[in-house]
């Protein structure tokens, strides 16, 4: 199923990229989603074992279950206000 | 400008999240209505120094959609939990020193209601709303900020 994961700020800087669709195979959680994507984006290895996570533009836990379709967002530390 | 007045409120079709200057009378007038009598007013600006450096100027961006629905949620908390009307907007893009980056408006009948809706307001959003901090230093330097890695300040009261 396919997976959208949106990256941002320093971590968008790290990875060189905004935007990465990654095929994974169903069910996946947010874990599963960030194993599969240290090993296919190099430029990610070095994010925290545990990031801010969004799915659906909704604060989400490494636990959460994500869907075919899905919209996973890593959200660097946040520095709003 | 009349706070009072019993106009209609401007349209509501205005995002939290804007990359045109923020002016606090349009907030006002928005939050503002004949039968709230306290208003409180939160601006956030920007700051020309962090942790002993000069900052020269910044640049604020966000996981937009997010942060807009993040932003409508606190303020429906907002509106739950106390009887206030609370209005809010927060800058991306470039900002200049002194620039208002964030303005929480919040009305109620009565200040103490005005007072703790909009400290809860600015307290979720910092915590919740997927917005990040680019600073420019003097010294040619550039960090995205990270709020977590600095060491943790004690509040003086």
């Amino acid at each position: 199923m396919p997976v959208r994961v949106l990256l941002f700020a320093a971590y968008r800087d790290a990875a060189g990229r905004e935007v990465i669709d990654l095929p994974l195979p169903a069910p996946a959680t947010v874990a599963e989603v960030l194993r599969q994507l240290r090993v296919a984006v190099p430029g990610t290895i070095a994010l925290p074992e545990r990031p801010l996570v969004a799915v659906n533009q909704v604060h989400a836990r490494l636990e959460s279950p994500v869907a075919d379709g899905d919209e996973l967002a890593l959200l660097p530390p946040l520095a709003g206000g | 400008m009349n706070l009072l007045s019993c106009r209609p409120s401007p349209a509501a079709d205005v995002g939290h999240l804007t990359d045109a200057p923020i002016a606090l009378g349009p907030l006002l007038e928005e939050a503002a209505s004949p039968d709230r009598g306290g208003v409180t007013t939160f601006l956030g600006l920007v700051r020309n120094h962090q942790d002993g450096r000069t900052v020269v100027r910044l640049e604020y961006s966000a996981y937009l959609p997010m942060a807009e629905a993040e932003t409508a949620r606190i303020v429906a908390e907002a509106a739950e939990r106390w009887p206030a009307r609370v209005v809010v907007r927060h800058r991306v893009g470039a900002l200049a020193i002194g620039d208002v980056a964030v303005a929480v408006v919040a009305a109620a009948a009565h200040r103490a209601q005005a007072f703790e809706a909009c400290r809860y307001v600015i307290e979720e959003l910092k915590r919740r709303v997927p917005v990040w901090k680019k600073e420019f230093y003097a010294d040619g330097t550039i960090e995205w900020v990270d709020p977590t890695a600095r060491p943790a300040r004690v509040e003086r009261t």
